[in-house]
């Protein structure tokens, strides 16, 4: 995927260059943007707004309404506000996508042997959020007559905090442990590296004053005063 | 469908600390070694592009799979066990290196007083002040015995230490210097020595220096780089058993590494060990390995489950206290203190290695009296400073929410600004706890899981209350602004999360009470040592590693002993 991108962002760049026109800050006229992005534009745009990040589509949830419940509860839990932006902004929903699709979403490493006891849920984590999405829906449904994504803030931390409590009742698997599964998720995605869709533009360890994947700390390790640093992430390991 | 293989001198069960070091030992000594290890071979280039908390952290890279086999868990003898299902919940080594690939490299050294707990405690105190069911005992070595092989492993693993006033005597020094000082360590440190304590540098195998140990093996400065316990170290900055005793081995030209290879018996014929039986764990094809000398190196669970599978020793039963094997588990997972919310100032808490931090041993082990307490043994109070994650880490004052707008205000305002001061207790054996095979379930193969039947005691509870007040007094001193304390729930929940599980093959000087010797040879079996935790017949205060690290070393002498000539080492 990395690599992908990066021919890209090359060519575009070479594309750029061989049409005379300058990267940077630089108002570019109509006809290339519209090259570059596939549609026409109609105003004046930086060349930033050129950008389509290829890897925001959904690769484990079908269902439209599955997926928006599942933001919208991500948001409540991460919610964006004066500190800067909150799950959605911070791709969290797109994260938990993608870690639903691979491994970790299909308990790989877990033992999954039978017989599961009471207590025990038998499920996938992929099933549980699943599961979990969908029954916010119902519920609001049931409470509100709308989607969960519909609901003001206060309705939806009000049927989060009925899940929360275990008192919606879910299949095979207490709705408590949906929400603690949902809420570690989203906490993930906040604050990941950027290679896993989450904390888009390194915006979560901004927040959080955490430097990211820093190599060496050794000459500041006695420092009195609190060091604020530009994050770094994993891909300038490479 | 079992190849047999030609017959080598010794054979170990696992290629972590343990097997490697009996691997160097055995080597330099001449004699041919071939380390089984299940998992896969690993070296610090595995590491560099390793700055990954959801990888590392979160997912366990490094830790063995449980999707084959687990461990079952129960609290008490009327329950039936559970598996412990999530990678998240037990965290035990696998590859070369096992846990001393991800450890957080803490090195402390156990007490002269736990060598000799059930002399000493009744002298003190009397024979009444040890509750009936409460299982300890000498362990068949005193601390005098054992110090030397201490310094063999801190010279091994270039520890950087600073001298623990309280703690047994030393005939050397660490071979490093401290680990330097951040402003929050020596915030802890003032207020303990305001409080009359006596504080030290946590003693570590990060290198505080470039190093070069005794087998020429060499251990790069740490870079406080923060990605250290749960991960392996890029640097080569961590004692690991593949930047220390592995190399060793290997430059004897007498050892034989072999990976993908999972032992599944002990063979035993006569009162002896044949070999053992293994399975590449790609091809499932088994080969049975013959050998003079069988060494277990496999951790806790996994060098009693061989024993119990292999039919080795008498199973310990706990309704009527008989058998030995089994006998005296000791989970040391449950590490509590007190959160401290600093408002008026700002750490740089993104730094850390897995053992920086302070600690001081003034209410460990019988260093303070015990008269007027409804406990015996202590806990050792500390302050870490490990770099914290931000996933891992977003504690919030107790009463805030744990999600939704307050809990993101909170979370971002005290990510710099929290410390804890925890402390890790002795944990005593009882009759009801211990580790057995498990009726239900099994692994892959169709063999049972080993079952762990562990709570809290009174002993427990008491010692726990005692130790959280301290830890909150410290934070008191320190300034913090708020401070919670950690309560403990009712029962132990079975988070396995850092390969703190002793006992189960315990070291003695009675084949009645023991299952091995001081030189970790079992009584049953004399071509057969069992070394880890295992020998444990209980759980000292602080991170193992140093203890069974220097009773491996003593074994391995004993070894040698026996390859020579034979017979039981201690009659
Ligand atoms: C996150 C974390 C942090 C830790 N921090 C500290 C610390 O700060 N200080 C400290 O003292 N300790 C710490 N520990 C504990 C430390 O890792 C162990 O005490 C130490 O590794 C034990 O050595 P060992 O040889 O008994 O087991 P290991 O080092 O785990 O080695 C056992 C090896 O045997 C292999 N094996 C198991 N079964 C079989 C089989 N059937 N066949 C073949 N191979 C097998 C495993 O794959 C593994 O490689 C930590 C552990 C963890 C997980
Ligand atoms: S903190 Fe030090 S020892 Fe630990 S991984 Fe980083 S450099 Fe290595």
């Amino acid at each position: 995927m990395a690599d992908k991108k990066n021919v890209d962002s090359t060519s575009r760049r070479a594309f750029l260059k061989t049409s005379g026109v300058a990267l940077g800050g630089l108002i570019v006229g109509g006809g290339v943007t519209s090259l570059l992005t596939g549609k026409a534009s109609t105003e004046k745009k930086q060349t930033k707004t050129t950008k389509v990040d290829y890897s925001e589509a959904l690769q484990f949830f079908k269902r439209s309404s599955d997926f928006d419940a599942l933001s919208a509860a991500t948001e409540a839990i991460y919610p964006e506000d004066e500190n800067g932006p909150g799950a959605i902004k911070l791709g969290v929903p797109y994260y938990i996508d993608k870690q639903l699709a691979g491994s970790y979403g299909h308990n790989v490493n877990d033992y999954m042997k039978i017989p599961f006891q009471e207590g025990e849920a038998p499920l996938y984590n992929a099933d549980i959020i699943l599961q979990g999405v969908r029954r916010l829906n119902e519920v609001s449904n049931t409470q509100h007559k709308k989607l969960f994504k519909e609901l003001t803030e206060d309705q939806q931390i009000e049927i989060l905090t009925q899940f929360e409590q275990g008192k919606v009742k879910m299949r095979l698997v207490n709705s408590a442990i949906f929400f603690a599964l949902l809420r570690e998720m989203t906490l993930e995605g906040c604050y990941c590296d950027p290679v896993y869709g989450g904390n888009k533009n390194m915006a979560g360890w901004k927040m959080k004053e955490y430097p990211g994947a820093q190599m060496s700390y050794a000459n500041i390790i006695e420092e009195e005063k609190f060091i604020k640093m530009q994050p770094v992430s994993l891909a300038s390991h490479k | 469908m079992v190849k047999k293989l030609p017959k080598v001198d010794v054979v170990t069960t696992g290629m972590g600390w343990t097997g490697g070091i009996v691997s160097a030992e055995l080597t330099k000594a001449g004699f041919k070694v071939v380390g089984l290890e299940r998992g896969e071979e690993r070296t610090t280039e595995d590491y560099l592009h390793g700055h990954d908390e959801v990888k590392y952290t979160v997912h366990k890279e490094l830790m063995h799979k449980l999707n084959k086999d687990t461990i079952t868990f129960r609290n008490n003898l009327n329950e039936v066990a559970k598996p412990v299902r999530n990678i998240a919940s037990l965290t035990i080594g696998e590859g070369t290196g096992g846990g001393g690939a991800h450890w957080g490299a803490q090195t402390h050294r156990y007490y002269p007083y736990d060598f000799e707990i059930r002399t000493l405690t009744e002298k003190k105190y009397g024979k009444k002040k040890i509750p009936k069911d409460m299982l300890i005992q000498d362990w068949g070595i005193t601390y005098d015995e054992l110090e030397p092989y201490y310094v063999k492993f801190e010279e091994m693993a270039g520890i950087s230490g600073e001298v623990d006033p309280l703690a047994g005597k030393r005939s050397k020094d660490y071979p490093n210097p401290p680990m330097r000082k951040t402003p929050s360590m020596k915030l802890f440190q003032k207020a303990c020595e305001d409080l009359g304590y006596h504080p030290y540098t946590v003693p570590s195998a990060t290198a505080s220096q470039f190093y070069k140990n005794p087998d020429g093996e060499q251990l790069s400065a740490c870079q406080y780089c923060s990605f250290c316990g749960n991960y392996g170290c890029e640097y080569g900055a961590k004692a690991d058993p593949i930047v220390t005793v592995i190399p060793t081995a290997k430059k004897t030209g007498n050892f034989e590494l072999r990976t993908n290879s999972e032992v599944t018996r002990v063979l035993y014929e006569n009162g002896k060990a044949t070999g053992v039986l293994y399975r590449d764990t790609r091809t499932g094809v088994e080969y049975e390995q013959p050998a003079d000398l069988v060494v277990l190196t496999s951790y806790t669970f996994n060098n009693v489950r061989l024993l119990l599978l292999s039919g080795i020793g008498t199973p310990y039963n706990p309704k009527t206290g008989t058998g030995i094997i089994g006998k005296n588990y000791c989970d040391h997972h449950t590490i509590m203190g007190a959160t401290g919310f600093f408002d008026d100032e700002k750490f740089n808490l993104y730094i850390g290695t897995g053992a920086l931090g302070m600690a001081c041993s003034d209410f460990t082990v019988d260093n303070f009296d015990h008269s007027n307490v409804d406990f015996i043994h202590g806990g050792q109070i500390e302050m870490h400073q490990f770099g914290n994650e931000p996933i891992s880490n977003n504690a919030v004052p107790m009463g805030t929410p744990t999600w939704g707008k307050e809990f993101k205000k909170a979370s971002l305002k005290y990510s710099n600004r929290q410390i804890s001061v925890v402390a890790q207790r002795g944990i005593m054996p009882w009759k009801q706890h211990y580790l057995d095979l498990d009726p239900n379930y099994k692994d892959a193969y169709g063999d049972p899981l080993i079952r762990a039947t562990f709570d809290y005691t009174d002993q427990d509870r008491n010692l726990n209350e005692f130790l959280v007040e301290k830890c909150a007094g410290v934070l008191k001193k320190m300034g913090a602004s708020k401070i919670d304390k950690h309560v403990m729930p009712e029962h132990f929940g079975g988070n396995f999360t850092y390969q703190h599980d002793a006992g189960g093959a315990i070291m003695g000087n009675d084949p009645k009470t023991s299952a091995v010797n001081k030189y970790l040879q079992m009584w049953d079996c004399e071509n057969l040592f069992v070394c880890g935790a295992s020998a444990f017949p209980h759980f000292g205060t602080t991170n193992p590693t140093t203890t069974l690290g220097a009773l491996t070393y003593h074994a391995t002498e004993g070894m040698i002993k026996y390859l020579k000539k034979g017979g039981q080492l201690v009659k």
